[in-house]
């Protein structure tokens, strides 16, 4: 992991963006009046004729990329995730998953890491929202690397993908070597101690915590969960049968997203106690985005308190 | 005697009027109101106006269209069957479990319907995707899309008339099926709709206000909009909710209930009588 160099995703996505669309010309996206914020700015600049900004109208956004999608063009609908997932849900539900559309809906602003806007823009539910949507794919980075590996994968099947993206700057964990697969956890060391699952933002928070926990000889190993549905069952039980413990870390609510995804797994299969960290039933707050990770224990010294 | 042109698409509106009663009868279930007062409608836009080709349901170059009010799926099945997308058979098992025939309209389950609707006021958004996408590719095909009075409450609708505005998408036009009664009673007392062209007008779109229940003044109207460049139009079509049945007409109560066996008979055979020859 490089502390070094730090990208957030949504400008890892704007980057991506830009280059999928030299390699497919059905490529289209659009903004809902955020396009500096959501970086597909970057992407409007270079193709202008297959970027439309549709105003401040999610639920128009949504629609609009259906029926785009229902005539061959591959839609990649960008906002913030609390007005993607929250106020257009319903557009989402009826529009794109129900007809199964090929819409890719790639939010960005995701978490408390949003930072000084506060609870209205902290979107903390969206994992919960769209993972229970049948046809939906969820899938949460980590990084620059795993980012941009996604935004491309996403437009060689066909299908609506919710893609959940963070304004924070964030370590470059992966190399340009990492393979990457939809549906497949990366896991990182092999520790038995215990198991820290972590989505997005909070994974290389894990890794620190791995860093810091095994200089007191304290072994975790982290499992880098980027697809949340469909969840990789098979590592989920895995670590449940070789590590003491299982904690899950997330920049979202308890109910719901990660931690709710990996219990409903291991609930079935190999029931286990597990130990949810994230945002606990309540709304987010202002502050800068490390603050707040600090205020609602989802931090590195957070995962580490858990040991000590 | 040899019938008109006219003569012969008003029959047609007749069997779709007859097969929305005889779906919504047979299902028990259904909104037979806003189907019938929208059937001069779909004949229209099926048999005279659309590029369409029943054998090539998903041909890129086909002319669109979106049933936003998607609950008055039986008159749009009956359109679809009645232009020879599948069989007339497969109505009988409207809104039926294992059945295609969805309670609204799905377009991965019925050929020849271009979007899949149900929750109100998102076709219009739809319908300007794939008219950008017209636009994109050069194709020249049109989108056709059809709204409730009622349906025009929803803020999307607005949202979406800005876009299609926006975008100049001259091959967009809107139908609003302005027949005066929603769920809860006429569209003036419940929401305070106020003049409907008059706020298209502002919105940008070239309005116009047609007898939705005259053939010869729906074919006058979609060839006029047709010609309009540079703006979309919206044509809005003053109806009579329950269109045809007597005692469906003007009652709101019929918005979304079947009739029992008595009423179905006196229904077909008003109907029947209307049939020119």
């Amino acid at each position: 992991m490089n502390m070094e160099k730090k990208i957030a995703t949504r400008q890892s996505y704007g980057e991506a963006l830009a280059e999928l669309g030299e390699k497919n010309e059905n490529v289209v996206v659009l903004d809902a009046d955020l396009s500096s914020a959501t970086k597909t700015n970057i992407f409007a600049k270079k193709f202008p004729e297959r970027f439309i900004d549709v105003g401040i109208a999610e639920q128009n956004l949504m629609g609009i990329s259906a029926g785009l999608s229902t005539c061959n063009k591959i839609p990649y609908a960008s906002t913030f995730a609390v007005f993607a997932a929250g106020r257009a849900y319903d557009q989402i539900r009826n529009s794109i998953c129900y007809p199964n559309l090929n819409v890719k809906i790639c939010a960005t602003h995701a978490g408390v890491t949003v930072g000084e806007d506060g609870a209205t823009h902290q979107m903390l539910e969206d994992l919960s929202l769209m993972r229970t949507l049948p046809n939906m794919t969820v899938i949460s980075p980590s990084d620059d690397t795993q980012t941009k590996w996604v935004i491309e994968e996403i437009s060689k099947f066909h299908g609506p993908v919710y893609v959940r993206l963070s304004r924070l700057s964030t370590p470059v964990i992966y190399d340009e070597k990492q393979k990457f697969e939809i549906g497949k956890a990366i896991q990182h060391g092999d520790g038995t101690d215990a198991t820290i699952f972590a989505t997005g933002v909070t994974v290389s928070e894990a890794l620190i915590a791995q860093e810091e926990l095994k200089k007191k000889s304290i072994n975790v190993r982290v499992i880098d969960i980027h697809t949340i549905k469909p969840i990789d069952k098979e590592l989920i039980i895995k670590c449940a049968k070789e590590t003491k413990r299982l904690i899950t870390v997330e920049d979202h609510s308890i109910i719901g997203g990660l931690g709710s995804a990996v219990c409903e797994v291991l609930s079935e299969e190999y029931p286990a106690k597990v130990e949810r960290m994230g945002v606990k039933d309540t709304f987010g707050k202002s502050g800068k985005a490390e603050e707040l990770l600090k205020y609602f224990k989802i931090d590195s010294n957070a995962i580490i308190e858990k040991f000590v | 005697m040899k019938i008109t042109k006219i003569e012969a698409l008003e029959n047609i509106a007749n069997d779709i009027r007859i097969d929305v009663i005889e779906q919504v009868y047979s299902a028990q279930s259904g909104h037979p109101g806003g189907a019938l007062s929208c059937a001069d409608i779909l004949a229209v836009l099926y048999f005279n106006q659309m590029n369409i080709d029943p054998k090539k349901p998903d041909s890129q170059e086909r002319d669109r269209f979106v049933l936003s009010k998607g609950h008055c799926s039986t008159a749009l099945y009956a359109v679809l069957a009645r232009k020879g997308y599948f069989s007339r058979e497969l109505l009988k098992d409207f809104r039926k479990i294992g059945s295609n025939m969805q309670g609204h309209p799905d377009m991965n389950k019925v050929p020849g319907v271009d979007m899949t609707t149900g929750s109100l006021g998102q076709g219009l958004s739809a319908s300007v995707g794939m008219a950008l996408a017209s636009k994109m590719n050069s194709a020249g095909y049109r989108v056709y899309c059809l709204v409730g009075d009622g349906e025009i409450e929803e803020g999307q609708i607005w949202e979406a008339a800005m876009s299609a505005s926006k975008n100049k998408l001259d091959n967009i036009c809107l139908i609003v099926d302005h027949n005066h009664l929603q769920i809860d009673g006429n569209v003036e007392n419940v929401a305070g709709l106020m003049d409907i062209k008059e706020k298209f007008e502002s919105f940008g779109f070239y309005a116009l206000t047609v007898d939705g229940n005259n053939i010869e003044s729906l074919i006058h109207a979609f060839d006029t909009v047709k010609q309009k460049k540079g703006m979309p139009s919206v044509i809005i079509a003053e109806t009579v909710k329950g269109k045809g049945v007597s005692f469906m007409e003007n009652d709101a109560s019929w918005h979304g209930k079947a009739p029992n066996e008595e009423q179905y008979k006196q229904a077909i055979n008003e109907l029947k009588l209307k049939y020119i020859e």
